[in-house]
């Protein structure tokens, strides 16, 4: 195989971020500039879950609350402080990867079903107190007023065209970082604890430790999607931390695949492809959107990319 | 925050009276969903997550049985057996293909069940709130226990629950096909290698636990409106109380079936418009000190 990994990731990563903030010079979509910017958002998201899922086996279904947070956070400092726009997202950032780090701390140790459903209850709790808190959140009508003074080095958020730019460099670096996670030797140790706990905490890996470092990392990344969806929205709304949306994640996981890295990408380009398609021809889109996901369950039976990874692997045998 | 309030309320009879009723009814709704959730999952290690849809299409069968016969009876008799048949149609079809797989696996075609039938009973009832109304024979005056309104329908629903409980608790302990559930909980590969048919069994415990949230959904319907989104917010508060009481445990589940019931009642009191933190509060401090919850086999 290839001599550099870490150098191979990085000039994929180089191409596809030339790829994409070339099209726009050549042909401007409004529509494909909105998809990459939601785009950006939900790959960051749903590839950091797939760190806890695909990773480390811990099924997460509360994920969603560090998006949400981290929306709310970035929305709160831009207009309760003078804080330029960086120094805000990189302070919602930070606070993202506290609040993971604090429910990580109580939620690490339980076992899968029941991890699961606390991380799900801490995140319907955090819903709970965003919709009640009025006075500070706006409750369920979201976070209004927008958010302002979007400017970032020479970059005018406002314009579709830079934030789109903005998106795309924030998404690629974010998920080339994550990529250097997985294949750290911390990425290896996680695959250890996912694949037989027991073994690896015999070798001397304290398991709680490094689920809950991964935990937090997750909660992070996580986070950056959240700015970026606070920016593309310009505020915050309940539903960001809400269950569907720590759903929407889920899928996007499963239908890409677990087992490989860029499958949380495709997972959530095929999702959000989906529910624009489907909602522009039918007001029954879930319908459509069910009937589809029980094909890829019950035909592929694993995400696309797996798929793709096991025939592969077959006529290469 | 209205502690006074809280307090008032505790020291007034009638209100205590009130509360508890309304929190009871909550509870034992809860308790027949939650009660097919643990089954299953005792049984088949499988978290069903299409269970509020159950609830949900048996509100509705019901809602239209009612609406075609008259007869309050007939319409909770036709919501319960249209989901026994409707759970095993479940099992067999969709959810013995995906045993085995990956837990999210599974998660991923009840999501799909939710969405379809989300849709389903849009197009066929309207996306809009329906109410059943209160059934004839229920329309008498309520009764007055110190001095606390119980209109007479809530005693019904309590008993009716509390009744198949009973059923429910003795079944699995006494009978033949309660002892094989148990066993197969336990050890499905024995069971299946003494000779019981486990496909068959699986179906049994699809279609009483199918039943159980579709009775649960035509009891609801004169209390509660009727809507596409209804099976999931009961879906999360079935695993809120299958959680705490311990995955697997039909005890367990009555039990937090009341705590969150009576939570529920007498949180609108004290904390108005937080009751659902209160609840989530309740899960996450129960799971942080007891992680199998209350009745759970320790892990």
């Amino acid at each position: 195989m290839n001599r550099n990994p870490a150098l191979r990731d990085a000039l994929f990563a180089a191409i596809v971020l030339i790829l994409v903030l070339a099209i726009p010079m050549l042909h401007r979509s409004p529509a494909f500039e909105d998809f990459i910017i939601r785009l950006s958002a939900m790959a960051l998201f749903a590839t950091s879950l797939n760190l806890l899922v695909g990773n480390t086996g811990m099924v997460s279904f509360g994920h969603g609350m560090f998006y949400g947070f981290a929306a709310y956070a970035f929305g709160l400092t831009m207009q309760l402080t003078e804080l330029s726009l960086p120094v805000a997202a990189l302070f919602a950032v930070a606070l993202t990867t506290i609040a993971a780090f604090v429910v990580g701390a109580m939620c690490v140790r339980l076992s899968t079903d029941y991890f699961a459903f606390i991380t799900l209850a801490v995140q319907m709790l955090f819903f709970s107190v965003i919709v009640s808190w009025q006075s500070l959140t706006g409750g369920d009508q979201g976070l209004r007023g927008g958010i302002p003074r979007r400017h970032i080095l020479g970059f005018d958020l406002g314009s579709q065209l830079h934030l789109y730019q903005f998106c795309a460099i924030v998404a690629v670096l974010g998920l080339l970082a994550l990529r250097h996670v997985s294949m750290s030797p911390f990425g290896n140790t996680l695959r250890m604890v996912r694949d037989n706990a027991e073994r690896a905490s015999f070798v001397g890996i304290v398991l709680w430790r490094a689920r809950l470092l991964a935990f937090t990392i997750a909660g992070g990344f996580a986070g950056i999607g959240g700015v970026l969806a606070a920016l593309f929205v310009s505020g915050a709304y309940p539903e960001l931390a809400d269950w569907p949306n720590s759903g929407q994640a889920i899928f996007a996981v499963m239908l890409g695949g677990i087992n490989s890295f860029l499958g949380p990408v495709l997972g959530a380009m095929i999702l959000l492809a989906l529910n624009d398609l489907v909602q522009r021809f039918t007001e029954y889109h879930g319908l459509v959107l069910g009937v589809v996901i029980l094909a890829f369950a019950l035909g592929l039976r694993r995400g696309v990319l797996d798929f793709i990874h096991l025939v592969w692997s077959k006529r290469a045998r | 925050m209205d502690f006074n309030a809280l307090g008032v309320c505790f020291t007034t009879p009638a209100c205590v009276v009130t509360q508890a009723t309304s929190g009871l009814i909550v509870g034992m709704l809860l308790f027949l969903v939650a009660a097919g959730l643990t089954l299953i999952f005792g049984v088949l290690k499988i978290v069903n997550f299409a269970h509020g849809t159950f609830y949900m299409l048996g509100g509705y069968v019901a809602y239209s049985a009612y609406a075609a016969t008259d007869s309050y009876a007939l319409a909770v008799l036709a919501g319960a057996v249209a989901m026994a048949l409707f759970g095993v149609l479940f099992e067999r079809v969709l959810m013995s293909r995906v045993y085995g797989s990956n837990v999210l696996m599974q998660l991923l075609v009840c999501y799909a069940v939710v969405l379809i039938f989300d849709d389903i009973v849009k197009s066929v009832w309207g996306p809009e709130f329906r109410a059943m109304g209160m059934p004839a024979a229920f329309q008498v005056p309520p009764l007055f226990i110190a001095g606390g309104v119980v209109p007479p329908f809530y005693a019904v629903l309590i008993g009716i629950a509390a009744l198949i409980a009973m059923v429910l608790s003795l079944g699995l302990s006494r009978t033949r096909l309660g002892k094989t559930v148990r066993a197969a909980a336990v050890n499905p590969q024995m069971v299946s290698a003494l000779g019981v048919n486990t496909t068959v069994l699986f179906a049994i415990v699809f279609a009483i636990g199918g039943g159980l949230a579709g009775l649960a959904g035509a009891l609801a319907g004169p209390v509660r409106s009727l809507s596409p989104g209804m099976g999931f917010s009961i879906l999360i508060e079935g695993f809120i109380v299958t959680v705490i009481g311990g995955m697997g445990s039909i005890a367990g589940a009555m039990v937090a079936a009341l705590v969150i019931g009576l939570v529920r009642g007498f949180g609108t009191i004290g904390f108005p418009g937080f009751t659902d933190g209160l609840i989530y509060i309740v899960m996450i401090g129960i799971l942080v000190l007891r992680p199998q919850g209350l009745f759970g086999r320790p892990l």
